[in-house]
């Protein structure tokens, strides 16, 4: 019997929501690490119940955790985020230089071959990787060293590295995404980076067509097409058809392009989801309506999905990394809310359900399909 | 022996209940104590102080004696009450939003 495992991030812990292949009834299990930020949890593709989350806290900084059983218990590893060497400096709100000065892990990418190596994404932005299960964990200096390091600049929500991709049919490419640098490809397992931003315009910059700088949301892609990305900018939704070498608008008929997740269908390549987002500067849905827009052309052409939505008084938002999708035969689509609600999608979008609703705000979904 | 008081969040995640009580080598300093708290519960290791630099993180304060002892030195005396165990040891997190 199949089943499906939902792992939620919220400002105030995590949860671990399951259920059977049908996904009508759930149950929830949390909160964990209780009044704690987590800002991501994942699972590893080849040992489904090994789970990474990270732990973090104003007060006692950054806790990396990892369970071997699924989320019924939590152990601490290693929590030692050194960059390599002299750290350097980047560009501050004021145009200033600031140094480099690890605040906290945004997201955790376990490998796609083995369970004891997992990737970090974190703020100041740079990649860190364990082999050892998370007890130690080391720079991919190469990335932050990058000659334009020194250009980048945080983001509102500080300068994170919230994006990491591995392109399953060459182990020596991965994709990563900074708010704001930009997107990045490494060809060589990461000790060297590209920045992959051409066709990407940002107003919000004095260059907007600068080779850095460039406020990447988030980034998808579909395993089996991987030179194919998705990206959600700060505003625009766009594609890539040659993994990142360049860049094409695709927001076309969005009643925004403005938002932070996008999603691809786990059967349909071409299909992609976003969650269009009033402006940089109110971050609400469009007229109080909390839409999906669905594309099933790889982007220009959207719908908007509503049923089962809140379509009066909402004013949510969907963090970068509040969706997900699972791969049973009707595809599911999860997101998750700032007002605490975990909406869910049996069937690729048409209908919505909320499958819990009053959780602290949150900040991340992942789901594993379990066999 | 050293008594020192953790704050819930760092009792949770190093498994205790009330207070700990510590062996300090030499001197009790804010320094020995935060060495033999985190040998004792590796867990809180940069959850106190940072990793690299090893000062105290921002909004972690330490009191003892009704005082505030943040911002003495690292390798001031503690007071002879904590060093003596008559007093505990206090490592609170500051009052700030959330």
């Amino acid at each position: 019997m199949s089943g499906v495992r939902v792992l939620v991030g919220t400002r105030k812990g995590a949860f671990v929501l399951t259920s059977d292949g049908k996904r009508e009834r759930w149950e929830i299990n949390g909160p964990h690490f209780t009044g704690w930020e987590i800002y991501h949890l994942k699972g590893s593709p080849v040992e489904p119940n090994r789970l990474y989350a990270s732990q973090c806290s104003g007060w006692f900084g950054q806790q990396i955790q990892r369970s071997d059983d699924g989320g019924k218990s939590w152990e601490p590893v290693g929590n030692a985020f050194a960059y390599d060497g002299v750290p350097g400096t980047h560009q501050w709100y004021d145009g200033t230089q600031r140094p480099w000065e690890f605040k906290r892990v945004w997201h955790l990418e376990p490998s796609l071959t083995d369970p004891d190596t997992v990737y970090a994404g974190v703020e100041d932005a740079a990649l860190f990787r364990s082999v050892d299960g998370g007890m130690n964990w080391q720079e991919l200096a190469g990335l932050r060293q990058h000659p334009s390091g020194p250009k980048w600049q945080p983001g509102a929500g500080g300068m994170c590295l919230h994006t990491i991709l591995f392109d399953p049919s060459n182990p020596e490419r991965i994709f990563i995404a900074i708010s704001a640098a930009g997107a990045f490809r490494t060809d060589d397992a990461g000790k060297t980076w590209l920045p992959i931003n051409r066709g990407l315009k940002s107003e919000q910059i004095p260059d907007s067509n600068a080779e850095v700088g460039h406020c990447v949301h988030r980034i998808a892609m579909h395993p089996s097409r991987p030179s194919v990305l998705f990206m959600q900018k700060h505003w625009d939704v766009m594609r890539s058809d040659d993994a990142g070498d360049s860049w094409q608008e695709v927001s076309g008929n969005l009643p925004t392009d403005f938002g932070f997740p996008i999603d691809i269908h786990a059967h349909e390549p071409e299909t992609i989801y976003v969650v269009p987002i009033k402006s940089d500067s109110e971050h609400i849905p469009p007229d109080g309506k909390l839409r999906v827009y669905r594309s099933r052309t790889g982007g220009n052409e959207w719908e908007a999905l509503t049923k089962g939505l809140p379509q009066r008084d909402c004013y949510v938002n969907v963090l970068r990394d509040a969706m997900a999708v699972d791969s049973l035969d009707s595809c599911g689509v999860y997101f998750g809310t700032t007002g605490g609600q975990v909406y869910a999608s049996a069937d690729a979008g048409d209908s919505w359900t909320p499958i819990v609703r009053d959780l602290p705000p949150v900040l991340s979904v992942e789901v594993q399909t379990l066999s | 022996m050293i008594r020192v008081v953790l704050p819930a969040h760092l009792r949770t995640l190093a498994r205790v209940n009330g207070e700990v009580e510590l062996d300090v080598a030499g001197e009790a300093t804010q320094r020995s104590v935060l060495a033999a708290v985190e040998a004792a519960y590796p867990v809180l290791r940069g959850a106190i102080r940072d990793h690299v630099t090893q000062r105290r993180r921002p909004f972690v304060r330490f009191f003892a004696c009704e005082r505030d002892l943040s911002h003495e030195p690292p390798d001031a005396p503690l007071p002879e009450a904590v060093a003596m165990g008559t007093e505990p040891f206090l490592i609170v997190g500051a009052m700030a939003g959330g």
